[in-house]
């Protein structure tokens, strides 16, 4: 089933490429298979110890007194440390970036002093031999407290005279933005069919299967590491450099493997920084170990968002204007580094992106709340704009009789219309929708489908078919964090060292967590320098021997990692044919680097092996000439600086009946249609898109983090928080469009989010293509049975 | 905190170890065993990332004590892999790529195996559903069902 389609050849981007373009399993991935992963988890060091966190257990509350006394008496307790113990080494933090205008935020602790603001904010460290004596002393830990009154609801957040969060910010309000492109007004005047609703989105979070894990260790001579399960290895070595005044030669930061991430594990959580403080209080090793319980109420959030829709659009099928206002609830504090507001901002964005209409208006509000703090999570403000455009499409198209699909196809950008600067202002290089269009209608083969909706429906079998067109920010250049002052590097770098006996070592500033990444650099590297792909090593996530670089985040990692990967390939092969030269006594441009040999290039005539270069190239340089001086080690590094962003695009359908008497959705069907620039391994961009969608299909039916009035989250356990498990996912087909960016030799984009990006908008369509028989329609995510019997009015 | 005695056929080894009454099965392997390929997703018997064996049948590691497998057999993914019995499934979970990040994977193989060995000619619908007590939050499960239907498939026709 998952074998990935044959995909028509791109012109070849490397001499000798047998790797890049075919679905190469991931060779480093064996050990996984046999129990020998090694994460956070897994390490022992030396006279380590294991700290836990008393965390708030309510939604805001005063700090009246820490009583120590009892717990510090507790069987293997080593220190008790509190907010005030910390910040006499870390400094509290503001997450603000200067290209938003106008967000605020409040300074926020590792360990909350006087004040917490939302249930599970860490308050107090209790630091013991074992992690299972840590956790006998906690209960005997003796907070004084006193409930303050909770700011949950995000309307009651903008009340005038209501309460205000952090009275010294004047308001609630972390962000606000205002966009009006065009007439929009007069375009919804004059138009034959306005369509409007709200679209609601239950806050969710990651769930990776590894909790948020590190080991800090700040050694007697002033030099700190932390072994961490983190996207972004340099981000973090910046942020303890800052936050503890160490210097960047102090700080090494080391991942190994990381059991999932999703951008849950891109952020600098006040417990991480808290964690290195007592390291660097106690100068031994620490461990911090998330347990389940206290990840759903400490990992990031995301996506809770109130939406009022509305679409504009001509009698003849034209999209004339859309608009929208944005409420959003952050949490108390904006998220340290990336801020919180990313998330809305690219909602304001993304609204309408696939169209050709002029006229847009947004508003945005992004408001304080005493929650979980939310950020950045797969696909980042995408799912909701495309849940949001899309279904206001589905909207317009079903009020004029038009038929879903073919209304799309009359209102994308056209293909031969690039590059094109969208309504909201975003750039576009090069996107594909009507060669997406075209394919899926095939690949679902949906004149069928149709004529079967339509027979089964006179059966009293409901099922709907469900469109959803996106674009999808990959290639991030530093508009994104760089240029609003946040050290956050856009750039990554490959450093390839050619051994003596030919294998090829490479490191390189993007890490892996589980998508392929180092699979893919494996494979950019063996057809840039031409060797066998067993002649490659990969090196990621080290700090203090990788090159510096920005990390996995934006679906960046193929994009400018992979480059970064081929130019060093590139300059490592150039520099190998010139010391084969010298030897040979030839002209380097008759020689060619094939399968870890040079050859002549123009007999095809085998020469001499790699390991011939290595041997002279390292021992004997004497036998060179005398000014030549080998070099088989070789950086190079890449950002993408021709766009703010590489915008990628896509197309998801998906197929479901809706059980009418019990509001249950059976998904029978996913499709999709990505294109992602020049596919580097099909099978594992096909299984980044299947991950991606299923996450989706979890925000869009199941997943939502519910909190009761008193800002309690109810269900913050893996029993309780439903996410999709096998038997309730589809089969997804997926195919492709390549159209390469020309930004770069690869031609690469991102292809790790457009799946969470589109699935919930195909999802929640279908369900409502299925109730058209009804004439009601739900937009209130996620989407579940109660709901659709609510939409039904069958239950109140 | 009062131990006790316990010994056990840990895979394929007698051993002898003491251990706190309330310790889990799987903190005992990963921690005084230094068993490490089982691991903690939920500790409460959602996600089946410690799934392991005992007696011949797998549990969840986290739900089952140490001194619950005194006298017993116990197979982690390490013997799993050493014995070599499933090399076709670990090989087939790479050629499907039917794991991401790794963490569910020691548990799935585990849970797949039994499947394996008790359902020779599950149905796709019959693989998703008996897997659909390990969490897998990377792959969407579709190329774990297919590595599965894949191995069932070649058993049969060898």
């Amino acid at each position: 089933m998952n074998k990935p389609k044959e995909l028509p050849a791109l012109a070849p981007v490397t001499n000798e490429q047998r790797y890049i373009g075919m679905s190469e399993p991931r060779h480093g991935a064996k050990r996984l298979t046999e129990g020998l992963g090694k994460y956070i988890d897994d390490l022992q060091l030396p006279r380590m110890v294991h700290v836990v966190y008393w965390r708030s257990p309510v939604a805001h509350m005063r700090i009246k007194k820490i009583n120590k006394t009892a717990v510090m008496e507790m069987p293997g307790v080593v220190a008790v440390i509190d907010g005030k113990d910390l910040a006499t080494v870390c400094k509290p933090w503001v997450a603000t970036l200067s290209h938003l205008a106008g967000i605020k935020s409040a300074p926020q602790h590792a360990l909350a002093i006087d004040r917490a603001c939302w249930q599970g904010e860490p308050v107090v460290a209790v630091v013991a031999k074992t992690r299972a004596q840590a956790e006998d002393a906690l209960p005997f830990l003796d907070v004084e407290w006193e409930e303050l009154p909770a700011l949950l609801n995000m309307h009651a957040a903008l009340d005038e005279g209501g309460m205000v969060l952090h009275p010294d910010l004047g308001d609630n309000i972390c962000f606000k933005r205002s966009l009006d492109v065009g007439e929009v007004d007069a375009q919804f005047a004059k138009a034959a069919v306005v369509e409007e609703a709200t679209f609601k989105f239950g806050r969710h979070t990651g769930v990776t299967l590894e909790p948020r894990s590190q080991i800090a260790h700040y050694s007697a001579d002033g030099r700190l590491t932390v072994y961490h399960c983190q996207q972004a290895p340099h981000m973090m070595q910046d942020l303890y450099c800052r936050q503890f005044d160490l210097s960047e030669s102090d700080v090494r930061v080391v991942c190994f493997d990381v059991g999932g991430s999703f951008g849950i594990k891109v952020h600098g959580y006040p417990d991480d920084f808290a964690t290195v403080g007592v390291s660097i209080l106690l100068k031994r090793p620490v461990k911090y170990v998330a347990d389940r319980l206290e990840s759903y109420l400490s990992d990031i959030h995301a996506r809770e968002h109130i939406i009022k829709g509305r679409i504009a659009a001509s009698a003849e099928g034209e999209i004339l204007a859309f608009e929208i206002d944005d409420l959003t609830g952050i949490g108390p504090y904006s998220m340290f580094p990336r801020t919180s507001a990313i998330e809305g901002n690219q909602v304001v964005n993304l609204v309408g992106g696939p169209y050709k209409h002029k006229h847009y208006r947004a508003q945005l509000n992004v408001v304080f709340q005493n929650k979980t703090p939310t950020c950045q999570y797969r696909g980042v403000g995408h799912p909701i704009a495309c849940a949001v455009t899309e279904g206001l499409v589905d909207l317009a198209a079903r009020k004029l009789g038009m038929d879903p699909l073919e209304f799309r196809k009359r209102n994308v950008i056209p293909d031969n219309a690039y590059p094109y600067t969208g309504v909201s202002g975003i750039k576009l290089e090069v996107l594909s929708h009507e060669q997406c269009l075209a394919k899926i209608e095939d690949l679902m083969d949906y004149k069928s489908l149709l004529a079967e909706q339509k027979s089964l429906r006179e059966k009293g079998i409901y099922r709907g078919i469900g469109f959803a067109t996106l674009i999808e920010l990959t290639n991030p250049s530093p508009a994104f964090y760089g240029v609003g002052g946040a050290r956050i590097a856009s750039q990554d770098g490959a450093t390839m060292r050619m051994d003596p006996t030919g294998v090829i070592t490479v490191s390189v500033s993007v890490g892996e967590q589980g998508q392929g990444a180092e699979g893919i650099f494996a494979q950019i590297a063996a057809d840039a320098v031409g060797v066998p792909i067993d002649y490659v090593r990969l090196k990621t996530g080290d700090t203090e021997t990788i090159p510096y670089g920005g990390g996995t985040w934006a679906s960046r990692g193929a994009g400018i990692g992979g480059e970064a990967v081929l130019l060093a390939g590139m300059a490592l092969r150039e520099n190998i044919l010139k010391i084969a030269a010298c030897i040979l006594q030839m002209d380097a441009s008759q020689l060619t680097v094939k399968n870890g040999k040079i050859f002549d290039r123009l007999n095809n005539q085998e020469k001499i092996p790699l390991s011939e270069v290595g041997r002279v190239g390292y021992y004997r340089t004497d036998t060179l000439p005398p000014n030549f001086h080998p070099e088989l080690t070789v950086t190079r590094h890449y950002s993408q600086k021709d766009f703010p962003f590489i915008f990628t695009n896509g197309v998801q359908a998906s197929y479901v009946e809706v059980d009418t008497q019990t509001g249950f959705v059976k998904l029978l069907k996913h499709w999709a249609v990505e294109d992602c620039g020049r596919v580097i391994n099909p099978m594992l961009v096909d299984e980044q898109m299947r991950g991606a969608i299923v996450q989706g299909i979890g925000g869009a039916l199941f997943e939502e983090c519910l909190y009761d009035s008193q800002g309690q989250m109810m269900n913050g356990n893996m029993a309780d928080y439903l996410v999709p498990m096998a038997t309730e996912m589809p089969d997804i087909e997926v195919a492709h469009v390549q159209t390469p960016t020309k930004t770069s030799l690869l031609g690469a984009k991102g292809a790790g989010e457009a799946g969470t990006a589109g699935a919930p908008g195909a999802v929640v369509n279908a369900i409502n293509d299925a109730l058209v028989p009804f004439g009601v329609y739900n937009f209130d995510q996620p989407v579940t049975p109660q709901k659709i019997l609510q939409t039904l009015k069958l239950i109140p | 905190m009062q131990t006790t005695s316990i010994s056990m056929t840990l895979n394929g080894q007698k051993i002898q170890a003491e251990v706190e009454p309330r310790q889990h099965l799987v903190d005992f392997l990963r921690e005084d065993q230094s068993l490490t390929g089982s691991h903690l997703g939920c500790e409460q018997g959602a996600c089946g990332a410690c799934t392991v064996k005992l007696n011949g049948k797998i549990v969840r590691g986290c739900l089952v004590l140490a001194v619950q497998a005194n006298g017993g057999t116990v197979e982690t993914i390490e013997g799993f892999s050493a014995s070599g019995a499933y090399r076709d499934l670990q090989q087939a979970f790479l050629q499907f790529n039917a794991l991401q990040c790794g963490f569910c994977t020691s548990g799935m193989l585990l849970a797949a195996a039994e499947l394996i060995e008790t359902n020779p000619t599950a149905t796709r619908t019959e693989i998703r559903e008996w897997i659909s007590g390990n969490y897998c939050r990377c792959t969407g499960y579709q190329a774990i069902v297919d590595a599965i239907a894949h191995v069932l498939e070649a058993r049969q026709s060898n």
